[in-house]
């Protein structure tokens, strides 16, 4: 395959290499005033949007504009011909206009924002209309810029070093983009990230990056698994024991890992649970009720491990109690079903008070004061200190739910891959065929729906006490449906996918009271938006991508090129394993 | 093998084993429709059975009677001796494998992801092995892999393995569908219009692939509408009209039986009269020359 193609780009090369047109030198005008302007004061104002008003001190505003000017004289270098090979892979031209049409934007607003709130665009100094020059300038230059053809990414092969730190700057990036993100106070400032954020994105993806790391990361599947976590586990260390983010963090992963367990009975086995919250609710029951907690009924305290291990086992009896009667009928029940069972649950928490049963849960009340975790010497209430970094309790709990993330995205690869995996897709696929070809699909499906809840009934042990108090109003429908929202915006049966949209989802109210207030309204509207133009999620799976889209051949021709060509060189890590 | 494809309907007397599949007094009815009535048949090791009829005389019907997609309103279907329960998963477990008349594949998985789910019923990894990935789980995995990419190798789908099912010509599909089937161990295997829609060549090596399956010693049951493929290739013809059986016997036997003729003509398309007169007069002729002409006797359905 690589034999095959290395014409591809000689040839193109050959061919192209533009001399740098009036264009391009208007366009590279336009970056270098765009990043010279972040240098300037923009507004005389120092409260207004973190500070813009110092010279030659970019604030973390005006750092962004410097990321897109620079980011757009290195696609212009591209478009010279002077990196041949990347040439062929990236498309600037169409990179270009979605940087400009970003740069412009951004300018726009930031001015804006200025004119409302300064008040008055008298009080905009001259940086800001450098900067707004600057994208009227790449605007225009790059508007008329025409495509090269490009060649198939998967045809081209880099050094595998290459490719690898591709993927490790990828990781930096968004590390660092993360901490930013959450580092943002002010919700105008968090607004214009996301525009410079959708922007960056879109105009990457336009220029086919995406693409070509789609393809890297399939290659180095290993190392980007092992990039992830590394970012993930090194994020609290850029906190500087702030627990403000943290408790944020924490609050997204304890979701995301939630959502994970379901995107096993969702995403691979195909089976719309309702009612998934109950399943963490019965896990943070049974874990609060055997605390030290003063209003804990159950005489017994175990060691936490075992807490762990019961309430999962808890949860996942529910699930076959559930479960056994109606897999068996087809989809639709299933889902009336753990509907009404996520309402039994809440109702059945609120009522264990003592009047109407038995003592445990005490009603509406809830469990409170369930004390930190105390796993060995390990206190998880205290602050440690690590390489000069403290790190408080939500950091303690974030490493905590990372192992089980961890776990349960082990887990579900794992299963996806594996026999079980391969009985799941064919159930999706054709239920009645699977059942013709010997495939138990009643146990498949009984054994995801449980083991599923088995998976959020051990995170629901962790969440009572990273929570305090355990109460049933934290485990009502709504949960669920932002769950099963998350899984769907993210993409079903996709890790990535489903992290991304836990991510979504729950920092985007935390740090945008709009979004808070509205959450519905919007969440409604977003996923409304997805299923008509993006059914599959934003980073779906293949084998998704494809059932959403029966009917376009090209995609499967691609995923099936992808594939083939990771099929004929088996990554080293994998053959070992 | 190219010996048997060459004289197809001049086999030697062949000798059949022990029956394999003894249906006896199969009736499918639905609502007030019988779809299959009182069908008797009896399949032996080695033996290629050929099912014939008109559309809509309950061949399909039977089919799933057998395969416990369908509880036959009466009789009883022994497999190997024993009465088998009407679940599709515990009859592809004592060894009976299908295909179907409308293809249906896991158009979304690989070639040979698709036959390694035929593999499913023998093998045994459970969750906890799956997770664990223990030395027994690679073995079993790595063994489904070989045995699927034999059979893919086997139908002669060998190097489309790792091609998105969907993505297949319609006449591989088929042959997929087969290799699925074969995945899962059978004695005897049910093939629902395995030509369906293929080209004469195809139809050749369709012919040629079931001989192949047949000296594996599996049985083989066939539905099919083109006459000429059947009669060369069958051992024995059972005809259903109506869902009645009408004859069964050798195939020169049936072939003669001026009823079977007449339940083909008793269709109301008009050149399916000249087919069957032109496709019988063929093989009654020049049974081995290959023809020209496609015999087939219905118009080819989506
Ligand atoms: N599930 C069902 N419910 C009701 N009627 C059915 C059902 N399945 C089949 N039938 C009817 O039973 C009769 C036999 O159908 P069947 O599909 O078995 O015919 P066939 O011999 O396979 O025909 P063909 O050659 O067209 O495939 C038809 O009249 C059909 O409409
Ligand atoms: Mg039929």
């Amino acid at each position: 395959m690589t034999t095959s193609s290395s014409p591809a780009p000689r040839t193109k090369t050959a061919v192209g290499n533009p001399r740098p047109s009036p264009q391009w030198w208007l366009t590279l005008a336009g970056a270098v005033l765009l990043v010279a302007s972040a240098f300037l004061s923009w507004c005389y104002v120092p409260a207004l949007l973190g500070d813009l008003s110092i010279d030659a001190y970019p604030g973390g505003l005006q750092m962004l504009m410097v990321i897109v000017g620079v980011i757009a004289i290195f696609f212009l270098v591209l478009r010279s011909g002077r990196m041949p090979s990347m040439d062929t892979l990236l498309d600037s031209a169409r990179a270009l206009k979605a940087l400009s049409a970003t740069a412009a934007g951004f300018m726009v607003l930031v001015a804006l924002v200025i004119a409302l709130q300064a008040p008055g665009l008298a009080n905009a100094n001259p940086g800001l209309f450098v900067g707004i020059v600057g994208a009227a300038l790449m605007v225009a230059g790059s508007w008329q810029m025409a495509s090269d053809p490009l060649v198939d990414p998967i045809t081209v092969r880099l050094p595998s070093w290459v490719e690898i730190l591709v993927i490790v700057v990828m990781m930096t990036i968004v590390l660092f983009g993360a901490a930013f993100a959450l580092g943002q106070e002010d919700g105008t400032v968090f607004c214009l990230f996301l525009v410079f954020l959708g922007g960056v994105v879109t105009a990457l993806a336009r220029g086919g990056l995406f693409s070509w790391i789609s393809v890297i990361a399939a290659r180095h599947r290993q190392v980007l698994m092992m990039g992830a976590l590394a970012v993930a586990f090194l994020f609290p260390f850029t906190q500087n024991g702030s627990d403000a983010n943290m408790s944020i963090a924490t609050q997204v992963l304890i979701f995301a890992t939630t959502a994970l367990g379901l995107n096993i009975v969702v995403g691979l086995a195909g089976l719309l649970d309702l009612g998934y919250i109950a399943f963490l609710g019965a896990g943070a029951y049974v874990s609060a009720m055997m605390s030290h907690s003063a209003f804990a009924h159950i005489g017994w305290k175990p060691p936490f491990i075992v807490v762990v291990v019961i309430g999962a086992i808890v949860s996942s009896i529910l699930g076959l109690i559930i479960g056994s009667p109606t897999l068996r009928v087809s989809g639709d029940y299933l889902a009336i079903v753990t509907l009404a069972f996520g309402e039994i649950f809440r109702l059945t928490v609120n009522n264990l008070d003592g009047n109407n049963g038995p003592r445990l849960t005490n009603g509406p009340n809830g469990i409170p004061g369930i004390p930190d975790l105390e796993i060995g010497s390990f206190n998880f209430g205290d602050t440690h200190t690590i390489l000069g970094i403290p790190l408080g309790r939500f950091a303690n709990y974030y490493f905590l739910m990372l192992v089980v993330a961890a776990f349960i995205i082990m887990v579900f690869t794992r299963l996806n891959s594996s026999r079980i995996g391969r009985g799941w897709v064919a159930i999706r696929e054709d239920e009645k065929a699977a059942e013709a070809m010997g495939v138990n699909t009643f146990g498949l499906k009984l054994f995801a729906f449980a083991g599923g809840a088995f998976l959020a009934g051990m995170a629901g042990t962790i969440k009572a006490h990273q929570d305090v108090s355990v109460t049933p109003d934290q485990y009502i429908f709504l949960e669920s449906a932002f769950l099963l929202a998350a899984i769907v915006l993210g993409g079903m049966g996709s890790v990535a996918g489903v992290l991304v949209g836990a991510t979504v989802l729950k920092l985007l109210p935390e740090k945008l009271r709009f979004v808070a207030d509205y959450r519905l309204l919007i969440f409604g509207l977003l996923l409304v938006v997805m299923m008509r133009f993006r059914p599959e999620g934003l980073v779906p799976s293949q084998r998704r991508a494809l059932e959403f889209h029966a009917d376009d051949e090209d995609l499967a021709d691609r995923i099936e090129e992808v594939h083939l060509e990771i099929a004929a060189e088996p990554d080293p890590a994998e053959a070992k394993a | 093998m190219s010996t048997q494809t060459l004289q197809p309907t001049a086999p030697a007397p062949r000798t059949f084993g022990a029956p394999v599949l003894e249906a006896s007094g199969v009736v499918m009815r639905f609502g007030g429709l019988t779809a299959v009535n009182d069908v008797n048949l009896t399949v032996r090791e080695g033996e290629i059975m050929g099912l014939i009829g008109p559309n809509g005389a309950g061949k399909t019907t039977f089919f799933n009677c057998l395969t416990g997609m369908y509880k036959p309103t009466e009789g009883e279907v022994k497999f190997l001796g024993t009465v088998l329960p009407p679940k599709p998963r515990s009859v592809v477990k004592a060894g009976m494998a299908r295909t179907f008349q409308n293809i249906r594949l896991f158009g979304n998985m690989t070639a040979l992801e698709n036959v390694m789910v035929g593999r499913y019923c023998r093998t045994n990894a459970m969750a906890l092995t799956s997770i664990i990935r223990g030395p027994k789980y690679r073995r079993e995995e790595a063994e489904s892999r070989r045995i699927a990419q034999e059979w893919l190798d086997f139908v002669g789908l060998g190097h489309t393995s790792e091609h998105l099912a969907r993505n297949l010509p319609y006449g591989d599909q088929r042959r997929l569908e087969i290799a699925r089937a074969l995945a899962t161990d059978p004695r005897l295997i049910l093939l629902d219009e395995p030509t369906a829609g293929m080209n004469p060549k195809e139809t050749e090596q369709a012919k040629d692939l079931i001989f192949r399956i047949r000296d594996k010693g599996l049985a083989v049951v066939v539905i099919e509408h083109d006459m000429r493929f059947i009669f060369s290739l069958c051992d024995r013809v059972h005809c259903l009209v109506r869902g009645e059986t009408l004859i069964e016997g050798s195939p020169q036997e049936v072939q003669s039986d001026h009823r079977v003729i007449e339940a083909y003509i008793g269709q109301p398309d008009e050149d399916e009269e000249e087919m069957v007169a032109e496709a019988h007069a063929q093989d009654e002729a020049a049974p081995s020359t290959p023809a020209a002409t496609d015999g087939r006797m219905k118009e080819d359905r989506a």
